[in-house]
Parts: structure tokens; sequence; C-alpha cells
């Protein structure tokens, strides 16, 4: 095990984030607090309660889960695509590191950074509106998974990115509105029987149900569900990421 | 004793359909330096960047000091460093960094006096907080030099590394590679300059179109084909040359003023004694003389255009 190589990377990784603070943390962190003062202060306050949960606090998790979805793929991808677009790649594949230690260096990296981020959301939230996390072991277990998920997900797309479009298209065309609508500002119970079993294909929904009940006890759907389907994408992004240094796709010649 | 690179039956063709390797055979024997030379495309680039784990061959397997680059890459890689011959760097990092990220990443513990030595040997101690970006082109040479050397490799890449570094440097650079290949260190080269080949290598190997046509010790390569020129400065300029003189190769120039004889080193060499005689016999006489010796370059022009 290569332990000095995947610290390598990570410490890498990590120093960029701090060169980029502003757009890493303080960017994410400013849109979080004006999403709670349009939702959550300025419409919420003319909401009712949902499942016993005030409007502001019922956006909580949702919130914090759009953020950690699209940093988590934004990070990861670009923390690949950089090397692949500017060359110094090459260093990692001279290198005596095995894939599995290079993701260990760069999806942890990204995962550390969305885990940051979703801890200092959550802090910011507490400022603007009152609540509890009942099961705050839960939280945390569907943060990591989460952000660890996610990151993997980044990771595949850093590597399939042919140029800096491609790295922007997947987390704005597709993650940003499976978010919105997989549940991040509504209970999905709220919506007609139709488009509620479609939001049932939306993965995205798992995800929010299943942090939002570690926040109040409360789902749209159970909790094995939501976590045999965060598990499951785990997978197949792992599988990706086993399949991609298999062959060599778009990483080697 | 071991080889330091063994390379047998190595092809690669590319996805695109191009095949750069050719059933490549190679020895790069332990602690020389050892010049790989060939026109642009001919597939020097490729053949470094499969021992170094970069390309993937189609064909073929290689050992580089006795371990199998794929199936023991971790051991194989350990070892080596590569400078590239593209520039690419990590643009926001500063100097001191990324040269310490290259270490680690080696699976080598921090060092910081040897990165300082190192930083230092390679005039790069006072930039080592300065941003890559911030530095010229020879400097950045320099950084991916300090990069490949940061983890110790027995074994050292160097795909063009004097490319648009001044002379100065130039000789400094030499006087670098030969140190580390007086420690122990192997180092393979790639050059357009064939005066640094000349200049550095123990030993050369020509590829021409993805095939290694060649390969030599330097001083025999250089005592084999190489030509040896005498040119004879007459008193009187001649009409042409006399018959006795005809068993020689031998050329007037127009004016008649100068006599060339062409030599191999190999053959006639001990034939100028007897044709000065000659020349006494015939009574021409000379002003002055000099000879001249082909050098690498005449020599890798003539192999390389000459038909397989
Ligand atoms: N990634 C690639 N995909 C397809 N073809 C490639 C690739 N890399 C190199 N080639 C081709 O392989 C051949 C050998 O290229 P290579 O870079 O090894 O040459 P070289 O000897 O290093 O040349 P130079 O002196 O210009 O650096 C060339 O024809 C080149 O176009
Ligand atoms: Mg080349």
């Amino acid at each position: 095990m290569n332990l000095y190589g995947i610290r390598a990377i990570y410490l890498f990784e990590m120093a960029r984030m701090r060169r980029t603070l502003m757009q890493s943390v303080a960017s994410p962190v400013l849109s979080t607090a004006l999403y709670f003062v349009v939702f959550g202060s300025a419409i919420g306050s003319h909401m009712v309660s949902i499942d016993g949960v005030s409007y502001g606090a019922f956006i909580v998790p949702g919130m914090i889960m759009l953020a950690l979805l699209t940093q988590s793929i934004s990070n990861a991808s670009f923390g690949i695509y950089m090397p692949r677009f500017t060359g110094t790649i090459y260093e990692i594949h001279s290198a005596p590191i095995s894939y599995v230690e290079i993701v260990l260096g760069y999806v942890g990296a990204a995962a550390t950074k969305s885990i940051l981020l979703g801890a200092i959301m959550l802090a910011t939230a507490r400022l603007c509106v009152p609540f509890q996390i009942e099961h705050p072991l839960w939280m945390v277990a569907f943060l990591v998974l989460t952000a660890v998920t996610f990151s993997l997900f980044g990771f595949i797309i850093g590597i399939w990115a042919d140029g800096f479009e491609k790295l922007q298209i997947v987390p704005l065309m597709i993650v940003t509105p499976l978010t919105f609508l997989g549940g991040s500002f509504y209970s999905i119970d709220m919506l007609p029987p139709f488009w509620r079993t479609l939001s049932l294909f939306n993965p995205v929904v798992y995800l929010i149900s299943g942090f939002r009940w570690s926040f109040y006890g409360v789902a749209d759907v159970g909790l094995p569900l939501s976590l045999g389907m965060t598990a499951l994408f785990l997978v197949l992004c792992m599988a990706g990421v086993r399949w991609i240094f298999r062959t060599g796709y778009r990483l080697k010649s | 004793m071991q080889p330091a690179i063994a390379i047998h039956g190595l092809s690669k063709t590319y996805a695109s359909g191009l095949t750069a390797l050719r059933d490549v055979n190679l020895e790069i024997r332990r602690g020389e330096i050892f010049a790989l030379l060939g026109p642009n495309g001919a597939g020097k680039t490729t053949l470094i960047s499969i021992i170094c784990g970069i390309v993937t061959p189609s064909e073929g397997r290689v050992l580089a000091d006795g371990h199998d680059i794929i199936a023991d890459y971790r051991a194989a890689r350990a070892g080596i460093g590569l400078v590239p011959q593209e520039l690419s760097t990590d643009a926001f990092e500063n100097v001191w960094d990324t040269v310490t990220f290259s270490r680690g990443l080696f699976g080598k513990p921090a060092d910081p006096a040897y990165i300082e030595k190192l930083l230092r040997e390679l005039s790069l101690w006072d930039k080592r907080d300065s941003r890559i970006m911030a530095l010229s082109g020879g400097m950045k040479r320099r950084v991916m030099i300090a990069k490949a050397l940061s983890h110790e490799p027995r074994i050292l890449f160097l795909d063009e590394p004097t490319a648009g570094v001044d002379v100065e440097l130039r000789r400094g650079m030499w006087d670098m590679m030969r140190r580390l290949r007086d420690s122990g260190v192997t180092i393979v080269l790639t050059t357009h300059y064939i005066e640094e080949a000349q200049e550095m290598a123990d030993r050369i190997g020509v590829i021409r179109r993805g095939e290694i046509i060649l390969v030599e010790e330097k001083n025999a390569l250089m005592a084999k084909l190489g030509k040896r020129q005498l040119t004879l400065t007459l008193n009187a300029p001649l009409a042409r040359i006399p018959q006795m003189l005809q068993d020689y190769r031998l050329e007037l120039s127009e004016d008649g003023g100068r006599l060339v004889y062409t030599y191999d080193n190999r053959e006639h060499g001990g034939d100028i004694a007897r044709l000065l005689q000659r020349l006494g016999e015939v009574g021409i006489e000379f002003k002055d003389l000099s000879s001249s010796e082909s050098s690498l370059e005449d020599i890798f022009v003539s192999l390389v255009h000459s038909p397989s």
C-alpha cells in the first residue's frame, strides 16, 4: 500500500481547495443562506408545516443534500479533469500507485470537502431556523455515504469529460433538476399520484428522504429503501471506476 | 549483470491503427548513459512512455531492474524517474510543494534536506516559493527534472531534456547527468541535438519508424562508420589527379588548389604515410594539411536516410 502516495494526492487536492476557498465554500454557503431567506423566511412564513415540521426547518436537509451532491461532483470531477487537461496526469500514471489508491486520494479529498461544507451549511442553517436532529449518527452516516458516492460519480465524470462544458453539464442539467424534483422543497406525498410514482424513479428522492428522516424522523420512503438505493448507487459508481482503470478508458492510450 | 532495462518483442499499435513500435528488443545496461536518437515520430516517446507506465504496450515484455513493468509495476516504477517531453506542470503550485508532492507520490517519506539539495543543484533554490507559472521555460524544465529525481530513482528517462535550455545551463545539465551516472544511475536520453549524444552517451540506439535499426557503443560507432578527411592545400594548382594516385579516393577542388583524401577509420587509416610519400614522388608539394572527422550527426543522417 502506497500510503505516502495517497497522502500526497489528498493533501494536493486539499491545498487546491484552500486556494479556491471562495469558490468551494463561500459561494455554496451564500446561496444556501439566500434560499433560507427566500424560501425559509419569506415564503415559509406563509406555509403550513409539513409532517409537523415547520417549512423553514423542513427544507434544511434538502438544501444540504443539494449542495452536497453538486459540490461532491464538481470537486471530484475537477480534481481529476485538471491533471488530464494540463498533462500532469503522466506523473500519476508513472507512479508506483494502484488505481484504488489514486481513487482514495482524489475521492477522499473531494468527499472531505463536501462533508466540511455540509457541516458549515448545517451550522449556517441552525442560525436561521431552529431545528433538532433526531438521529445524529444516521445523519452523519448519510452525509458521508452521499459525499463519497457522489464524489466517485464526479470522478467518473471528470474522466469522461473531454471539455470544460461537459464537466458542467451533468451537475447542472441532471443533478440539480433531479434534486429540485426530488423533494428538497416539498414532500413527494404532496404530489398528485402520477407525479408521485414518477418521482420514485428519481434516485435523489431516496437520498433526501433518508437524510430528512435522520433529522425529523419522518420520511417519504422507508429507511431501508433509502439506504439500499444509496448503497446501490455507490456500488455502481465503484464498478464504473474499476471498469475505467481496467480498460484505461480516456486515461491511457 | 542484470540489465537496468530489458525489452523483449515490444510492439505498440495505437487505437488510431498507427503502429508506433515494431518488435523492439533492447537492453539498457546498468549505469550507462544511453542516447536514443531518431527523427520526429520515430517512436522514442512511445517507447519511454510504455516503460514508465503511461502507455499500454500491445505486445511484448519489459523488465525494469528485473521487475516486470506490468505484473510488478510497483517495484518497477519505484526505481524510475521520468522527465517527459512536454512541459506539463501545475501552474498554481509552488516549486517546493510540487517537488515534495512527487516524492510522496512515489511512496517515499518526506526528506526536506534532500529536496533542498536537489533544488540547489538545479539552481532552483531561490525559486522554491515561486508559483510555477511565474517561471521561465528553462526553469520549468528544471522543475520537471527535480520532480523526476525527487524519489531518488535508479533509472532516469530524459525525453529531450535540453530542448529550449540555454547553452550554459545545458552544460550544467550535462554535468549533472554525469554526476548521476557516476553515482550509479542509469540514464536513457532522447535528443535531437546529436552533439549532445556525442558528448554524453556511452551507447547510442537509433530508432526509425518504430524499429531499432542500430545499437552501438558510441566510440565504436564513430570509429566504424565515421569518415575522416585529409585536406592538402597545394603550393601550385593541379589540372588533374596524376595517374599514379588513381588508387586513392582523392578529390581535387575546382580551382585545383586543394586535394581531399577521404578514408574510413577502419580501412585505410594507415595509408596516409604512403600517400604523402607518393605525392613527394610525383612532385606535388603542399603548404598546409588538415584533417577532419565526420560527426555523429553525419552518421545519423546517413543512417536514417539509407533505405532499409
Ligand atoms: N496517443 C497517440 N495516439 C495515436 N498516435 C500516437 C499517439 N502518440 C503518438 N502517436 C504516434 O506515434 C508515432 C510515434 O510518436 P512518438 O511521440 O513516440 O515519436 P517521437 O520519436 O517521440 O517523436 P519526436 O521526436 O517528435 O518527439 C507518431 O506517428 C505519432 O503520431
Ligand atoms: Mg518524442
